[in-house]
Formats: C-alpha cells, structure tokens, sequence
C-alpha cells in the first residue's frame, strides 16, 4: 500500500531529522507535533462528524496553560503526569460546554464555540493573579521519563529527548485516531455528518455521539496544547484567542480534511511555510490570507486532496 | 453610561453591517471588523489632509463619513470573491472571510505601519458640556446622533422603499424573489457594499475619540458578533438592542468590576444562545 509506504517514510524522516544536526529545523518540527496532536483532535470534529469548531484554541490554551501551571506554581514536572492532567482537564472543560455546544449545528455551533473560546481568553487575560494576564505563564522544562535530563542545554534537550518524546506521542495520538475513526462509533459519526436525521432512526444517539467526538477532540488539543508552550517556556493568552483558532482549522483545511493525514500535514506544511514566508516578508498574514482563500475556493478538500483524487469522489 | 452608549453607537454600526448580509447573503462576515479598521485608518488620513488643506474643524464628521463610504467601494470586489461560494457549506464562507481577515491586518500594516495613530486634536475642538457634575465630550453626541440617524435611515430604507422590499424578499426566499425578476446578483452587490459602508463609516467616526490601532478590527468583531448574537441574527432591531446591552453592559462592568468587563459579554452571549438560540430579536426580516 502506497498509504503505509508514504507514512512510514515521513516517519523515518522525522526520525532521522534531527541526527542532519540542523538544529534550526529540529526546533521547528516541535510546535508541528503539538498542532498535529491538536488538529488530529479538530478533525475528528469537522472533517469525521462535521461540526466546525472555531474555539478549538481554549482546549490548546487549557493544555499549555495546564503544563504552566503544573510546572510553575505546582513543582510537577513530569511530562507523563503533565500530559495526563491536561488530557482530564481538558475532559472536564469539554464536557459541560459540549453538552451546551453540541445541541447545535452548522453557525450556531461555530459561534458558540468561538464565544467560549474568547471567555477562556478573557479569563486568562484578566485575572492576573491566577493566569499572569498578558504576560503569560512560564512553562518549566520538564522531566520526560522521570529523567531530568540535567546534563543537556536547553538546545540539546529541545532536540534530543524532548523531539523523540513528542514524536512518540503524536504517533500513539495518530494510532489512538486511527482506531478510533475506525470504530463502529466513528463509523456512527460519519453516519451523523452525511445525515443527522438517518442516523438517529438507524440507532445512532446523534447527541450523545457529537458529544463524545466533542470531547475526544477537546482531550487531543489540550495534549497537543501541553507540549506547545514547552519550547519557547511560555504559555500566553493569544493561545486561546479566535484567531488561533482559525489558524488551527486553517492548518486543518490547508492538509484536507477528508483525509485522516490532512490535518498532520496541514500543520506540518503550514509550520514550514509560516517559516519559510516570514523569512522573506513581514507581511505574512497577507499571503496566508491569500493562500487560505486560494484554497477554500479551488482546493476545498487540501493538498490531500490535490495529491489523491480519487479521495474527491469518496468524500 | 454615556460612554457605553457611545460604544453602543459604533457598534451597532458595524453590527447592523454585520446583519444586513447575514440576513440577505447568509454569510457569516468576519471580515466587517477589518472594514471597521480599514474606515478607522482612512478617517485618519482624511482628516489630517483636510487639516493640512485647511478646513474648518466642524465638518470633520462629514470628512470622516466621505472617507467612510468612499471606502466602500472596495465592497463590490470583495463580493465578487465571495460570490465563487454562496451555494457552498457555511463551513467554507466563513474561512473565506477569515482569509479576509488575514489579509487586511496586513494590509493596514503595510499602508499605515503598526504604530497607533491618533487625531486627538479633532476630539478637543468640540469641547465638553457639562451637566450637572458630569462633563461630556461633544463629539461623542456627534457620533451617538450620527448612529441614530444611521439606524433610523437603516429602517426608512428597509421598511418603506422599493430596494428594501426587494432586499428583504430576496433575504426571505431568494428563488422566489428571482422567479419575480429580481436581479439577485445585483442585489447581492448592493447589500454588501452597504454592509461594508456600515462598518467604514463606523471605523471612521469613531477615530477622533480613539487610536487607530492594528488590532482594532479582530478585537471589534467579536463584540459584533456578541452584539449580533444577543439581538438576533439578520434583525436589524436586534442589532440596536443587541449595541445597547453590550456597550452599556462594558462601560458598566469596566466602573465596577473591570476583570469581568469582557467576561460578562461571553457570559450574556453564552446564556442568550442557550436560551434562545434564534436571539432576543428573532425576525425573518433583514
């Protein structure tokens, strides 16, 4: 199969990247395995049961914000832990404001999640004490295997331990999706996208499901979000603010959401080119801009769908 | 209070922008907060080239309305883009005017830089009143008249002539308005240059009293679309209503309570759309 070829190349890619010794490059690839683990999340949401979310950014702030706070102000400093709390945190959050969210569709949806998206921004921007307002919170490096890592610098570990570490986990982020999208539930959200009003008469709890999807999503975006902040040791608002969250169905659309590598390769691709762009021009958003309306309006399905046809028909 | 009925005044501007072609297009704009921007900054530029040629600081509001619709002139070719995916999923429309988004910030970056420009000399020139032991900057009256005049216009138009028959019959069923030989397209292009006109006009008028600043669209929008959300979608009368709770509930919240100032606006806009979904102002007409 061409599929397992092509990604089992892209992993050995990644493996071996780092070993090239540009370091510049390494670093670059961490905020992708973050956003990959995120929009993994996000696409299960739009492109599986086809709710678009536009405050997915509150679950990747809750995540960076958790990493912050544990690292910081609790002296936990184990990755596994850290990650683990903002998986239940980000479980805990969705859940009430899925249960509002989710009895919603199409705009109502969007707008509802984009106006809890900007309450958490609010909340963080405004109350100093807890949040550090818009100075953000410092993310301590952690420790990965109950390994401090001491002996590395700063450089070393981003592009040692801690790439390996993130790698591994938007793997296992990818195989848990996988088997996921692959089940009879995802199979029953697929059903909820095509035809809400079929599926609830062939047994499908149609609320009930877009609930769980709302939740999965919510848990991979604040792992995603827990490993974000850890590079650059700094957790800010702007991570919940909307237009990050458009950013991140950006990512998700440039990737092609029909497809279950999209979002990994929206966010690997926007990553590089965000890069790539604002090295020549400070007017970045200008061609981003220029980009995401090219695409939205010739290349609704992404540069998945560019590069596989046949997915046009199937999707 | 008076400041928040200010706020109120050039929210609903931009909020009634906001409506207009939700109700008739059915597309969400996010782009109206950078038409908001894009207005701020030309009124600057406008009123700075009227100083420098030597005009009277009293028709300052007119200069500043001219920028504003002479800025909407941009509305047809930004139709014309969107115009590629009216029959697609929301989805799709509101990404587009996200791009929109995207582009203009820079946009404004590249023509007027990212430092903050100011006119605070206009805002001086119309003194103050004072009332009892308040004191009250004229031109915020100037601009909250101007908003009533706008929203009273607004209703005039939609209500009693024949393009706003036409509008809203095409916002109500646009098949059947097309059937009775309604040029749809060319209505389309109207609608939307006014809902961008709406939200200039609100960007220019609004400068003398603040900086133009780089972020002023995005952070506008979301109060927009709170105002929206509150009122009602596509309701031109929730977008009064919806402008009035919001900016009074801001100027409140900042007197007593500052940290809940944009917290209370989620919260209301929250509650409101569990609720009653449809907002406080559901109507069918535009």
């Amino acid at each position: 199969m061409s599929l397992r070829l092509a990604v089992a190349a892209a992993l050995g890619a990644l493996a071996l990247f780092p070993l090239a010794g540009r370091d510049y490059y390494a670093t670059l690839m961490l905020p992708f395995f973050g956003y990959g683990i995120a929009l993994l999340g996000l696409n299960l949401l739009f492109g599986t049961t086809g709710l678009l979310s536009f405050g997915h950014a509150l679950f990747v702030a809750l995540g960076a914000y958790t990493a912050a706070f544990l690292t910081s102000k609790l002296g936990v400093l184990d990755l596994e832990v850290i990650l683990m709390a903002a998986a239940v945190a980000g479980a805990v959050i969705a859940l009430p404001t899925g249960l509002l969210c989710v009895r919603y569709v199409r705009i109502y949806f969007g707008m509802l999640t984009l106006a809890f998206g900007m309450l958490f921004y609010s909340f963080l921007l405004k109350f100093y004490a807890v949040t550090g307002g818009d100075e953000g919170m410092r993310v301590l490096r952690p420790r990965l295997l109950g390994l401090a890592w001491t002996s590395f610098s700063k450089v070393e570990f981003l592009t040692g331990p801690f790439y390996y570490y993130s790698l591994a986990v938007l793997v296992l982020g990818a195989v848990v999706m996988w088997r996921i999208v692959r089940s009879p539930f995802g199979l029953g959200l697929r059903a909820i996208r095509e035809n809400a009003g079929k599926a609830e008469f062939t047994g499908v709890d149609v609320r009930r499901y877009r609930l769980s999807a709302f939740v999965v999503a919510a848990v991979f975006g604040a792992v995603g979000g827990a490993l974000l902040p850890i590079p650059t040791g700094l957790a800010d608002p702007l991570l919940a603010y909307w237009t990050h969250s458009g950013n991140l169905v950006f990512m998700l659309l440039l990737g092609g959401f029909g497809n279950f590598f999209g979002p990994v390769l929206g966010a690997f691709v926007f990553i590089v080119l965000q890069d790539q762009v604002m090295s020549i021009t400070q007017y970045w958003r200008f061609v981003f801009g220029a980009i995401l309306a090219v695409v939205v309006v010739f290349f609704p399905q992404g540069l998945t769908g560019l590069l596989d046809r046949r997915q046009r028909a199937g999707t | 209070m008076l400041g928040g009925v200010f706020h109120a005044a050039v929210l609903f501007l931009v909020a009634a922008g906001l409506q207009l072609v939700f109700g008739v297009q059915k597309i969400l704009n996010l782009a109206c907060g950078s038409f908001y921007a894009l207005g701020a900054y030309a009124g600057v530029s406008a009123v700075s080239w009227a100083l420098a040629a030597g005009a009277p600081p009293p028709i300052f509001p007119l200069v500043l309305v001219g920028a504003g619709l002479g800025l909407a002139l941009v509305g047809p070719v930004i139709e014309r883009l969107l115009r590629t995916i009216y029959d697609r999923d929301e989805s799709f429309q509101l990404l587009l005017t996200f791009a929109l988004v995207l582009m203009f910030e820079d946009v404004i970056r590249f023509v007027w830089g990212t430092a903050p420009h100011q006119l605070s000399s206009a805002y001086l020139v119309y003194g103050q009143l004072r009332v009892g032991g308040l004191v009250i900057p004229v031109y915020n009256l100037v601009v909250i008249a101007a908003g009533g005049a706008i929203a009273a216009l607004m209703g005039f138009l939609l209500a009693r002539t024949r393009f706003g028959r036409i509008v809203r019959a095409t916002a109500e069923n646009r098949g059947m308005a097309e059937a009775m030989g309604v040029d749809v397209s060319r209505v389309y292009v109207r609608v939307f240059t006014l809902g961008v006109a709406l939200g200039t006009v609100g960007g220019a008028l609004v400068i003398p009293a603040t900086a133009a600043v780089n972020e002023m669209g995005i952070d506008l929008i979301v109060e927009a679309f709170a105002v929206v959300v509150i009122g009602g979608l596509g309701s031109m009368r929730g977008a009064v209503a919806g402008a009035l709770i919001v900016g009074i509930m801001r100027a409140v919240a900042v007197a007593t309570y500052p940290e809940v100032e944009m917290l209370a606006i989620y919260v209301v806009v929250i509650a409101v759309l569990v609720l009653r979904p449809a907002g406080l102002f559901a109507k069918a007409a535009a």
